[in-house]
């Protein structure tokens, strides 16, 4: 029986970067997915015909950029666009704030309405560029355990002492500050208007079970703006072709090194003998083996459902189950007859630039968030869209166009029982009557809705509870603590298997990061020499 | 010419003062009102009736009571024999007294032990860094080096598998510690109630309510309604006497008293408001921080940005307190001892629920409430035959919409005794006066800004060398001579005098 040596667990795009870097220094790879695709959450689906909706994740920023190269990304097919910014809706209709690229475009936009806020706006932004450019460098590294006293986490643990102090003693204190308050806290510091500290907020719930009133919001809006597509901090982009591209260019890159790539094959077990990986029994029953096994997939799922309680100890499993993964947004992807037109906004000036925030306020975000914790949905829910096919003329057919709505917050579970076809659709009408307040007219342009709770997302991507950044992004799950507490680098409790998925650090986001620590950690192991980049420092 | 002014009489600035005068300073301790103690002042709110806002003792620092002696004077820090209850609605109870759980399911109570020798440990690793100033981070001091190292090596010294899991759990939301361990909502609720009660915490908050709770398990005491605050006040007032401490009351500051040159700031001394200038080596505010920078001090004296700092301190209070005037001791439908301190909620999303509506400016709809019933255990403070029940009420902003109005607060007091009715039928009908305080009445009354019990926000970017805020986080200040030594300091609030005597430590080094 053939051998591999390594078998992956899951074609979602860290599945997919970490092929490839073991393919690339030699390795015999084989990956498996489930579904009938591979990418994941990061994939294109021709739902409707002539429609292709990146119909989960649905812009790319945090890719790390040295990957991209490095793999030759382009060259296997990825085009990355940039993302323009975004127009965000008030809770009073008439009521936009429009994002320019134009910087005293901006200003001046932002003046009209709060001369204050414009003043603020270059102070944070430069605040927040400057804490996410400090756990940007953390990213393609591995995080140190801090009871280890070997060398090399020694080592590690003073390259973050040495970094995080070199920003200066003031600059400190304000970032300590940062990783423990709320969203809302934050931008109190910096802004009154109301529509524009809920623009500014959005990113800090996003994926996330916290609200902006709730005290470790403030990271999660950081985690979002530390991309820097094209290598332009803070920027978002998005892939030509829809998300499916960029893991079809990894998959493309992954076997030009020799990787394989099987589709329905999901993994019902992990073989462990002797206390080792040895390979993986299929769902119809095959038996594969390799010297490693590499799960893709997010932490509960691997620890709970495909490696045997037995084989684990039992406070590992404890910590699995308690892993907090929690689903807490929805998706409502939408083909169009033609292009929405939404009321202040004249001409849609400003709609082909970038996407739509239909934010509100910060107390209409919260209160979405107290609907979720009470098992249900808003009726005015935060929506972030993007109508993709504005740039992209390959998503849509000629003068029609799809748009992706994200959702926050939308319960995996119901308080009144599990989620059925009818809740499924009164969800969507909660989203698309707020769309269509906004933007009369516009329920006549449907052709074809897609509605995604977090329960469509488990069942099909396979993310516990539908969680879409792999477990949550608070403190006790960060760095060293992800996904478990002395479990952070890579290698899992069992000989010879490791972790890929966001369930490691540094977490979710397009990132590819995961995939690539895992792949330098494995070929560490495996004495081989190492195929993974370092991550770009543009300060240094 | 004295040695040291203290502003205000709470318990902090009592020890302070104390520790200064033992020291051979020449101090004197100046209280607005006509009695000292703070929020743990005597409080007769109806004919006979004593109810003071800081009722019981839950961490007395062990150190003070040893430094001070306060044995002599008749104050120990004893008094586990005090249960938490987890009530019911429904009539269940749940008591918890030290590693005991009665009451609870067999898993519970294994889990219960299993927990609480973890958070112990913890506790006692954290213990040291309570104990003294945090040096600033970042000048490369021996000191410095110094504390962290020891923090860090007392954190490692509990072995590798606690030390993992006290760098995950410190930062865990309640719910999420509770849910880990326990099946049963009630205790869940009960056990929670430590870690957020004074804070703007619900169970679902991260980052900080682990860590509030591990300070409250600072000390050899776990105290409650037995310990009653009051021996606490006199014992600290008459070793303060004893120690040469000149007490004055009645004798409200207005502001200190500072000098400039070009390059320093200096506070000389204070002036009264009655006009009268008292001199003095140094100025020690007990008061808290916001109050000292934003009303005390002059502002045409204070760097904008520290200004800055001090006013986004978080200090916004949530408790309120109910206090009642009985005719008789209640009864209770749960078999519940007199003693303990009864947690009324019955899963952890009532408070979750109850704090919800604060973030829009409104009085919880459905409070969840921590009852005490201090005349069970002490026949000072209610008149003979009658019964004093006090209880901490969440959550109450400070601020509502509409204002706290005389009529809201009477109709807010109606609804907290049909909660109490739900508990104990009947004791409407027993209720001879009641009272309740807002945190805005907490402001007014003692001072404190916000009405925040602990002068700010136990917060995990709140603590430790950002406590107040960084430039007057080691118990000094931007003005020279300037010191602070309250619950707005290091290491935080509650009955607990650290603070006090952290800041006289460093007065003295």
């Amino acid at each position: 029986m053939k051998q591999y040596d390594a078998i992956i667990i899951g074609a979602g795009h860290n599945g997919l970067t970490n092929a490839a870097y073991l393919a690339k220094a030699g390795l015999d790879v084989l990956v498996l997915e489930k579904n009938d695709y591979i990418g994941g959450a990061a994939v294109t689906r021709e739902l409707e015909q002539g429609f292709k909706y990146s119909n989960c994740s649905y812009v790319c920023s945090m890719m790390r950029q040295a990957i991209h190269r490095d793999l030759d990304l382009a060259r296997h097919g990825l085009v990355l666009v940039p993302y323009l910014g975004t127009v965000n809706f008030g809770d009073q209709l008439n009521d936009v704030l429009v994002d320019y690229p134009n910087e005293s475009a901006g200003y001046n936009e932002w003046r009209r309405r709060n001369p204050h806020d414009a003043d603020s706006r270059h102070r944070f932004e430069t605040d927040l560029a400057r804490y996410a450019q400090l756990i940007r460098k953390t990213l393609l590294r591995t995080p140190p355990d801090p009871t280890s006293f070997k060398p090399r986490d020694i080592h590690e643990l003073l390259w973050l002492g040495k970094t995080f102090f070199s920003i200066g003693e003031k600059q400190l204190y304000e970032y300590i500050r940062f990783f423990t308050m709320s969203a809302t806290e934050f931008l109190e510091e910096y802004f009154d208007d109301p529509l524009i500290k809920a623009a500014m907020a959005s990113p800090g719930i996003i994926g996330t079970a916290l609200g902006v009133d709730s005290p470790g919001s403030a990271y999660i809006l950081l985690h979002h703006v530390m991309g820097d597509v094209d290598g332009n901090i803070g920027a978002w982009g998005l892939a030509r072709g829809g998300m499916g591209a960029i893991s079809n260019a990894l998959m493309s890159a992954a076997k030009s090194h020799g990787a394989e790539v099987r589709t329905n094959s999901g993994v019902a077990q992990v073989l462990v003998e002797n206390g080792k990986a040895a390979g993986v029994v299929l769902e119809n029953g095959d038996e594969l083996r390799s010297k490693i096994v590499v799960s893709n997939l997010d932490a509960k799922r691997t620890f709970t459902k495909i490696v045997d309680r037995k084989d684990i100890p039992e406070r590992i499993f404890k910590q699995a189950s308690n892993f907090k993964i929690r689903g807490s947004s929805g998706k409502v992807n939408i083909a169009l007859s033609g292009l929405p037109k939404f009321i202040g906004v004249p001409d849609n000036r400003y709609i082909n630039r970038g996407g739509q925030g239909f934010c509100g306020s910060l107390k209409t975000m919260e209160k979405a968030y107290d609907c979720w914790k009470r098992g249900t949905w808003s009726d005015d829910p935060f929506i972030e869209s993007v109508i993709p096919s504005v740039w992209d003329p390959t998503v849509a057919p000629p003068g029609q166009h799809w748009m992706s709505n994200f959702i926050q917050y939308c319960p995996h579970e119901l308080a009144d029982g599990p989620w059925t076809p009818e809740k499924r659709d009164a969800f969507a009408d909660s989203v698309i009557n707020k769309i269509e307040r906004y933007s009369p007219g516009f329920k006549d342009l449907i052709i074809h809705a897609e509605v995604r709770t977090p329960f469509e997302i488990e069942n099909e991507v396979g993310l516990t509870e539908g969680n879409i950044f792999q477990g949550e992004l608070t403190i006790d799950q960060l760095l060293f603590n992800r996904p478990f507490p002395g479990y952070s680098q890579y290698r899992m409790p069992v000989k010879n298997m490791y972790m890929c998925g966001s369930s490691t650090h540094p977490g979710g986001g397009v990132s590819s990061a995961c995939g690539a620590n895992a792949a330098r950690e494995i070929l560490m192991d495996l004495k081989k020499a190492n195929t993974v980049p370092e991550d770009d420092f543009y300060d240094e | 010419m004295f040695d040291s002014i203290i502003i205000g009489g709470g318990h902090n600035g009592l020890v302070c003062a104390t520790y200064l005068a033992k020291a051979g300073q020449k101090v004197v301790l100046l209280e607005a009102g006509d009695q000292v103690g703070g929020l743990a002042k005597k409080r007769e709110f109806a004919q006979g009736f004593n109810a003071p806002v800081a009722n019981y003792v839950q961490h007395f620092s062990d150190q003070v009571v040893k430094d001070l002696g306060l044995s002599k004077y008749g104050y120990a820090n004893q008094g586990a024999d005090s249960p938490l209850i987890a009530v019911g609605s429904d009539g269940q109870s749940i008591s918890v007294l030290g590693d005991d759980l009665e009451g609870a399911s067999d898993s519970d109570q294994a889990a219960y032990k299993t927990l609480r020798r973890s958070l112990k440990k913890y506790a006692k690793a954290l213990n040291s860094s309570w104990n003294t100033a945090i040096p600033k981070v970042g000048d490369n001091s021996l000191r410095e080096i110094g504390v962290f190292a020891k923090m860090g090596l007392n954190i490692r010294l509990m072995g590798k598998e606690d030390m993992q899991e006290f760098l995950r759990v410190f930062s865990l939301p309640m719910r999420d510690l509770m849910d880990e361990n326990f099946e049963s909502p009630l205790l869940k609720a009960a056990l929670s109630w430590d870690g957020l009660q004074g804070a703007r915490l619900a169970p679902r908050s991260p980052n900080s309510a682990v860590l509030a709770l591990l300070l409250k398990m600072s000390s050899s005491t776990e105290g409650g309604v037995s310990l009653g605050s009051s021996q606490l006040i006199s014992a600290l007032t008459q070793a303060a006497i004893d120690a040469g401490v000149t007490i004055k009351t009645n004798t409200r500051v207005e502001q200190v008293l500072v000098s400039a040159d070009e390059s320093t700031v200096v506070a000389t001394g204070v002036k009264l408001t009655d006009g009268e200038h008292i001199n003095a080596r140094r100025v020690v505010s007990g008061v808290d921080p916001k109050s000292t920078f934003m009303k005390l001090v002059p502002a045409d004296y204070q760097e904008i940005e520290f200004i800055g700092r001090i006013d986004r301190f978080r200090s916004k209070g949530l408790v309120g307190k109910l206090n009642i005037a009985l005719k008789s001791t209640p009864k209770f439908s749960a078999d519940v001892a007199d003693n303990g301190r009864l947690i009324l909620a019955d899963k952890m999303d009532d408070i979750e629920f109850a704090f919800d509506d604060t973030k829009y400016d409104l009085p919880s709809e459905h409070p969840v409430l921590e009852v005490t019933i201090p005349s069970s255990v002490d026949s000072n403070v209610a008149p003979a035959g009658k019964a004093l029940l006090q209880a901490n009420v969440m959550y109450l902003p400070q601020h509502i919409e509409g204002g706290w109005s005389e009529q809201a607060k009477l109709a807010y007091v109606q609804k907290l005794i049909a909660v109490l009715e739900k508990y104990a039928p009947g004791i409407g009908e027993l209720v001879e006066a009641a009272e309740l305080l807002t945190p805005d009445d907490l402001e007014k009354e003692y001072g404190v800004t916000g009405g925040h019990w602990h002068h700010g926000e136990f917060a995990a970017d709140q603590i430790l060398m950002m406590r107040p805020t960084y430039g007057a986080a080691q118990y000094n200040s931007p003005i020279e001579n300037l010191h602070l030594c309250s619950a707005g300091c290091h290491p935080g609030g509650g009955l607990m005098g650290a603070a006090g005597r952290n800041a006289a430590k460093e007065i003295l080094r």
